[in-house]
């Protein structure tokens, strides 16, 4: 753990560590002085833990189910070594006592350190999150080899996309709860840097928020490329929508099937997207167009957070391991309306989601399917269990067109 | 050399340059972007007040909202009382602009005593609909809503309600805490326009002032409903005193009664508000420093807000117009909420005589132009 923070503390940059020192006079003003810290720094605390500990009575998410006041007490006196708190980490939970389709985390990092410092809190959230993974005894497998990926090519009469979505952050920089406005622009930097060095099909181009005109505006809003500021209150209450729009911008190949998006909920995410059934063609431009990446932030002596306990690092706890989501909009009409769906889906450990993402119903009968799992199981074996899984959905809607009855599969995994 | 407080403890901030860190105001158009420099901002970024607050949680909300359609907005908050010191370099201009050239040496005079009002008893009721004088207290010793903990934001709630319900006569009432009203409490706070909701406003939201919410906030009014407090919504304290028609003295009267009385209540609890005798009562906002007074109308006049001198009256009078919604709204139907556009460099009663002896005229000229009569002869002074 030393070690860690060691090397993040003496990295690329020259980076100052600098600290507070509060004092009792009404009208001083405190000079902040240059100082190596470790983590675990102290915090200013004007209060006993037990009358700041929130109120979380009508409060179901996961961070609630898990912070008692014990672990408040324990916690709420630690920082990390960029001085991000706990009651930073919890905010987003707090303000948002519970969401209608899904429960939600309630809880951020700040950065890499967080999930050491807070582990106490983290631990339990992560294990209730993904399934009973347990980050103190287990490793998370990492496998970007696409070429293991069987059968990837879905029936286009009712596959209408498909898409493969990840994130990766940049070690030793915030992450986007806590960043300064230098440390987004140093991400923006960093990524666009090694961006410009993609070659063929992954040649493109970087359109920053603050400086595109309107021509571009309008196109990327034509190809759905467009992100905006955050209006959900999951997101802007957890502080990632700070100085929106500086540093934030999208980065697409020439063909639109590859785009980056920079500083939204994570430093970066990552998609790759074609309308059609072609997943595996999706999943080879993805792992490739990655695995460049890598070696192009490498180059300039960088690399991206990820360790063997979590996996990749991300923003939110949910994002953690692969951070992917491999998903389809496909129409299945007579499915949707079986009763058995959800049962089908839960057992093919896949998730439905309206057409407009996380927080949307569906629309008539085309359904966003991924996967449900994020850790635990590498990239390869999620996007078979979508391949696996979206295969046998278009067998039992052909079956129910027929006439003919349908099974509900035994579960792919305890 | 810095004092060495035993309470204090460190907090580790990681910085890169001050010129990395700079915001890019250029789309920008509010005080904070008007003022702000390069060389302001490195000078006072290694700043921070006792309580931990810093350049950057002072403008942050001026960087995430660059601009506002009907009013130019301050574009920066407090987080405790001494950010008005420990930056000054940034807020005496800021003030300086906002309050017509109150300058950083200058003092304010507070006067609370109702009975140097003159007149404000008689405004016509077929025009104004109804009066209300408003004003934002802070309590001694607590962080501001951008930057109060938790245990400090009930602390504020705990005092506050005790010193509240043991007001008595017409001033003795009940609070209701946001988190806990039932539903009939709820529909009848809504139903008397007196609930207050978790702010939308990206203009108060990116100040941090909504965490946590609905805890530690609350509403109180005396029984008759004209007295009435919000607990910890933008301030700690914001009191309300108000009425149909147009009474104007009538709710002054009851405001500075009720405040000072409120005032006393404090000082034997051993508090106090934050005041000093540059900047008057000390506010999140620094827009409501000095009286943090708003005393305003709801007045009729169709007429006269169609009139091409309609703003130059308002200016001249040192009077606002606002949509009766409020800060963030147009009028309705020739409805208009007016009130003082001042706030610090004149005390509570020289601003509500403004607001009195303006409306006064409003309605005067509102009159003549139903008539078909001209209102130059009306024409006032700059005040």
């Amino acid at each position: 753990m030393a070690n860690n923070f060691a090397r993040i503390l003496s990295g690329k940059r020259n980076v100052g560590i600098m600290s507070l020192v509060g004092a009792g006079s009404l009208t001083a003003a405190f000079l902040l002085n240059r100082e190596h810290v470790t983590a675990g720094a102290q915090v200013r605390r004007v209060y006993p833990a037990s009358a700041d500990y929130p109120d979380l009575r009508k409060h179901n998410n996961c961070m609630a189910s898990h912070l008692t006041p014990a672990i408040y007490a324990k916690l709420v006196d630690k920082a990390t070594p960029n001085g991000y708190t706990l009651d930073q980490a919890i905010q987003t939970g707090v303000d948002n006592p519970g969401h209608p389709f899904i429960k939600t985390v309630g809880m951020v990092a700040g950065d890499e350190e967080s999930y050491e410092v807070f582990a106490d809190l983290l631990d339990p959230v992560i294990k209730e999150r993904h399934n009973g993974y347990d980050p103190q005894t287990m490793t998370h497998p990492t496998d970007l080899d696409s070429s293991k990926l069987k059968s990837g090519k879905f029936d286009e009469r009712y596959v209408l996309s498909s898409r493969v979505r990840t994130g990766r952050s940049i070690r030793g920089l915030s992450l986007p709860p806590a960043c300064t406005r230098a440390e987004r622009r140093e991400v923006e930097k960093v990524v666009v840097d090694a961006l410009a060095g993609l070659k063929g099909d992954l040649a493109g181009t970087y359109y920053s928020l603050t400086h595109m005109t309107d021509q571009e505006q309008q196109q990327l809003i034509d190809d759905h490329f467009l992100f905006d500021k955050p209006v959900s209150p999951l997101l802007t209450c957890s502080g990632m929508a700070r100085d929106w729009p500086d540093a934030r911008g999208i980065w697409h190949n020439n063909t639109k099937t590859f785009l980056i998006w920079i500083n939204e909920e994570d430093h970066t995410r990552v998609i790759s997207m074609e309308k059609g059934g072609n997943m595996k063609r999706v999943f080879d431009r993805f792992c490739t167009g990655l695995k460049e990446v890598e070696r192009l932030i490498q180059e300039k002596g960088w690399e991206f957070m990820w360790n063997e306990r979590l996996g990749y690092i991300l923003t939110c706890p949910s994002n953690l391991g692969t951070g992917l989501r491999a998903g389809v909009h496909v129409n299945l009409p007579k499915l949707s309306k079986d009763p058995r769906f959800t049962k089908i889906l839960d057992n093919l450990r896949l998730q439905k989601r309206g057409t407009g993402g996380v927080d949307t119903a569906a629309v008539g009968s085309t359904f966003d399917i991924s996967n449900l799992d994020r850790l635990g199981q590498s990239e390869v074996q999620l996007v078979q269990t979508v391949v696996d899984g979206v295969n046998y959905l278009i067998e039992c809607e052909k079956k129910l067109e027929k006439g003919q009855d349908i099974k509900i599969p035994p579960p792919v995994r305890k | 050399m810095e004092k060495i407080n035993d309470k204090m403890a460190k907090l580790t901030i990681k910085r890169l340059s001050p010129e990395e860190e700079f915001p890019d105001l250029s789309q920008h158009n509010n005080h904070m972007a008007k003022v702000l420099t390069q060389d302001m901002y490195t000078k006072l970024r290694d700043r921070a007040t006792p309580n931990g607050f810093t350049i950057d949680g002072v403008i942050q909300t001026g960087i995430d909202n660059p601009g506002h359609p009907f009013i130019m907005t301050v574009g920066c908050v407090a987080g405790d009382e001494e950010t008005y010191e420990v930056f000054k370099e940034l807020l005496d201009p800021i003030i300086e602009d906002r309050h017509g050239g109150y300058k950083p040496t200058d003092k304010h005079k507070t006067d609370l005593n109702p009975d140097n009002l003159k007149g404000g008893d008689d405004l016509d009721p077929n025009y104004v609909i109804s009066s209300r004088v408003r004003t934002g207290r802070s309590i001694r010793g607590f962080c501001l809503p951008p930057h109060c903990s938790r245990g400090e934001r009930r602390g504020v709630e705990k005092m506050s309600v005790e010193a509240l319900d043991s007001l008595s006569g017409d001033l003795k009432g009940k609070y209701y805490a946001l988190k806990n009203m039932t539903d009939a409490e709820q529909q009848q706070l809504i139903d008397d326009h007196f609930l207050f909701d978790k702010p939308v406003s990206p203009l108060l939201l990116a100040s941090g002032m909504a965490r946590d919410w609905p805890d530690g906030r609350g509403i109180w009014h005396n029984d008759t409903k004209t007295f009435l407090v919000w607990v910890n919504e933008e301030d700690h304290l914001r009191v309300i005193s108000m009425q149909k028609g147009g009474n104007m003295k009538e709710v002054f009267n009851r405001f500075c009664t009720g405040l000072t009385k409120i005032e006393t209540l404090f000082k034997d609890k051993g508090t106090s508000f934050m005041w000093n005798e540059h900047l008057g009562y000390v506010l999140t906002c620094p827009s409501n420093l000095g009286t943090g007074l708003r005393a305003g109308v709801h007045v009729k006049i169709p007429n006269m807000s169609k009139h091409a001198k309609f703003e130059e009256v308002l200016k001249r009078l040192r009077l606002q117009k606002r949509g009766t919604g409020g800060v963030d709204t147009a009028a309705v139907g020739g409805t208009f909420d007016i009130s003082n556009a001042d706030r610090l460099g004149f005390s509570e009663v020289e601003l509500v005589q403004m607001v009195v002896d303006g409306v006064k005229l409003l309605v005067e000229m509102e009159k003549k132009l139903e008539k078909g009569q001209s209102i130059d002869d009306l024409m006032p002074a700059q005040k």
